[in-house]
């Protein structure tokens, strides 16, 4: 949770991703996979033991035909925000492995200072947190194709998305020595942003009226962050962890499965927050 | 053989007797430790936790040890402080088991972690936001302060007793043991406490979710008062099993009687507190966040209401009323029943605030997880126990554990007993001969 590290008003990374548009191909998972090279073993049958820093859960309406539909709901980190940069996983992490930037808004991981407990991991209710459960290892000659810019990670860390944090490092020097003040909305975009074929996910500064971001969603300060987008919502809103990944739908069931819901209340129903 | 070392007054069993017993539990520990180092070298995809179980059973393992081992300083904070004196009689068992408890749950945090040679780093790179971080700043030294008030045990050898320094040192550090069994009670409230923070404090879980006081949650005050109400009853339970295969009695009715009833009504109030918990829980903190009661309980093949029917009732309410109770609490049938029930209580609670906490799911499109422990999991669980057998059976064999043992056991009695005996069976020999 460390202070400001720049002037003027902080950036705000999110997401807005519009579910009527996602087909579930799973090129952003490949794209994620690829770009952070994330390890991956033989047998990836046991989706409770394989990293995915991007996964796709796939939602039905429970209905049967000719009622019957789906939903693909891509689900990176949320990255959280919590009360003050106090999100779910940051403020429980003994180590410090895990931290909130006010200067950006990513929750990183230092996979190099992580011990291992996990405790992040029962924390995040999203289940975006990943522990390296084997070392990585890669087929012969494909160690030559991985990213020289994102470490892999050893046996034994919890990893996760980052918001692909080395293209904002590489975006953020090239800004400087263009004379930018501000990284442009273009110069960073995230992987799976980039690879979605339907242009279902919307990267940028959520704080920056000039991002599609921040005009999609149109977060409201005075309330929680909440969107005033009729159609967006964030998962698990009521408990109150503040995410920065906003989704889009037209169909309220698919709003409704975001969050939990007591048979008579209403989507979107704001619910008071307990801390 | 080693009557030198074995305390006077007292009789112990022949040495191979002795050697047979460390064997058998002595081979368990080397399962244990096998598993430990299969873990350690080959790591934790050994275990069949996974990423929605990040916590499993040796977090359990912990949690339980921690809190059973609770008796420690409860004990030695009603003798030392509040002046139960009569508590002298089975304080030196309260604080090996609470030795054996705390040095367990360290062993175990060792093997849990991803990064062993990093563990280190929480010390290091502390975050003070962190119920984790508390609870190891606090359990390591609480786990010094209870070295220490088992060296002075340790120097009661007959042996080591001999030399001065030994004589002396503990002496002295049983003059200055008030000092030490208040620190411990200090330390025992935040890192119990901060234990039960560790799931209180995950706003993003609704069923292990507790609003608090300040920075507290409700179950950090729930779980040190759950240590210090179960743990005499677990200090002595093991005393009762101990009197069992050491046949013979250790520790006098009164003394027993005294903690059992402090023990009862330490689990009476708790169980108030825990039953208001869970009520606000069930109908204000939960329908806050959009989830009821149901959604915890059904749904799944394992976790139904009658986790909370055990966990409260059986392990609560009936334990409580036992102990509480003074006919019940003076018949040993009952009051062993009593010690029984509410060390399972108290470990399910700690159960359910682990494991079912990673099973319940929380996003309206996930799954229930359900989970059982691979080999190494279980035996390297399992070590602690057969470690806390081998240091019981070495202390009580060698160090005068129990103050009242000799008086309760007389040997010249016995002896004569058993001459008599022999003499009985065998009338033409002498008494003398026999």
């Amino acid at each position: 949770m460390k202070q400001a590290q720049t002037h003027g008003t902080p950036m705000k990374y999110g997401m807005a991703i519009d579910l009527d548009k996602c087909t579930g191909c799973g090129a952003c998972m490949v794209a994620c996979m690829a770009e952070n090279n994330i390890p991956f073993k033989e047998d990836e049958s046991d989706k409770r033991v394989s990293i995915t820093w991007m996964r796709i859960f796939k939602l039905t309406n429970g209905k049967s035909f000719p009622d019957s539909d789906i939903c693909y709901l891509p689900r990176p980190c949320q990255h959280c925000e919590g009360h003050e940069g106090h999100s779910p996983c940051v403020s429980v992490c003994p180590a410090t492995a895990t931290d909130y930037s006010r200067e950006t808004g990513i929750v990183s991981q230092i996979v190099t200072r992580c011990f291992g407990c996990r405790y992040c991991m029962g924390a995040c209710p999203y289940h975006a947190r990943y522990f390296n459960w084997w070392d990585p290892v890669w087929p012969d000659g494909m160690e030559k194709y991985l990213s020289p810019d994102v470490s892999p990670r050893m046996r034994g860390v919890v990893e996760k998305c980052s918001f692909c944090f080395h293209r904002y490092q590489l975006a953020k020097n090239k800004a400087y020595l263009d004379g930018e003040r501000r990284v442009p909305e273009a110069a960073y975009q995230t992987a799976c942003t980039q690879a979605c074929p339907a242009g279902a996910i919307v990267f940028g500064d959520l704080n920056n009226p000039e991002h599609q971001v921040h005009q999609i969603v149109k977060p409201d300060s005075n309330n929680g962050n909440r969107s005033r987008n009729p159609k967006a919502f964030r998962l698990l809103e009521r408990t109150g962890t503040n995410t920065k990944v906003y989704y889009l739908s037209s169909r309220e069931w698919v709003r409704r499965a975001g969050d939990n819901y007591l048979a008579h209340e209403k989507t979107g129903q704001l619910a008071k927050l307990h801390h | 053989m080693d009557s030198a070392l074995i305390p006077k007054g007292v009789k112990r069993c022949p040495m191979w007797q002795f050697l047979l017993g460390l064997g058998i539990v002595g081979a368990v520990l080397a399962w244990g430790v096998y598993a430990m180092l299969l873990c350690w070298f080959k790591g934790l995809n050994q275990t069949n936790m996974n990423d929605y179980y990040g916590f499993a059973l040796w977090i359990w393992a912990d949690l339980a040890v921690i809190a059973l081992g609770g008796g420690a300083f409860f004990s030695g904070l009603l003798k030392y402080i509040i002046g139960k004196d009569e508590l002298k009689n089975i304080i030196n068992y309260a604080v090996l088991i609470g030795f054996i408890c705390y040095s367990s749950a360290l062993l175990i945090l060792a093997i849990d972690i991803g990064q062993p040679l990093r563990g280190w780093f929480i010390f290091w790179h502390a975050n003070v936001h962190s119920m984790l971080t508390e609870v190891a700043f606090c359990l390591s030294a609480y786990f010094a302060v209870l070295t220490i008030e088992y060296i002075p045990l340790i120097l009661e050898n007959r042996q080591l007793d001999k030399v001065p320094f030994f004589h002396n040192l503990s002496h002295n550090m049983h003059e200055t043991m008030a000092v030490f069994a208040a620190t411990g009670a200090f330390l025992s409230f935040f890192h119990q406490g901060s234990l039960g923070g560790v799931a209180g404090v995950l706003f993003g879980r609704p069923f292990a979710f507790r609003e608090g006081l300040l920075i507290w949650p409700w179950t950090f005050f729930l779980f040190t008062w759950s240590a210090a109400a179960y743990g005499p009853s677990f200090t002595l339970l093991i005393t009762w099993i101990t009197e069992k295969v050491a046949r013979k009695k250790l520790v006098k009715d009164n003394v027993v009687e005294l903690l059992a009833k402090i023990s009862g009504w330490m689990i009476f109030t708790y169980t108030i507190a825990k039953i208001c918990d869970t009520t606000r829980w069930a109908n204000i903190t939960a329908p806050g966040l959009g989830q009821n009661l149901a959604d915890f309980y059904t749904g799944n093949a394992f976790y139904g209401y009658w986790i909370l029917f055990a966990e409260i009732i059986l392990g609560g309410v009936v334990p409580a009323i036992i102990l509480i109770s003074a006919p019940l609490r003076k018949n040993p049938t009952w009051r062993v029943t009593a010690f029984f029930l509410g060390v399972m209580g108290v470990s399910l609670n700690r159960w359910v605030m682990v494991l079912q906490v990673m099973a319940v799911p929380i996003m309206p499109f996930d799954t229930w997880a359900l989970y059982y422990p691979s080999w190494q999991e279980v035996a390297t669980t399992i070590l602690p126990v057969a470690y806390g057998i081998i240091l019981i059976m070495i202390s009580y064999r060698y160090l005068p554990i129990f103050p009242q043992e000799a008086e309760l056991n007389p040997i010249e009695e016995e002896t004569a007993m058993a001459v008599e005996a022999h003499t009985e069976s065998t009338p033409d020999l002498k008494p003398a001969n026999a």
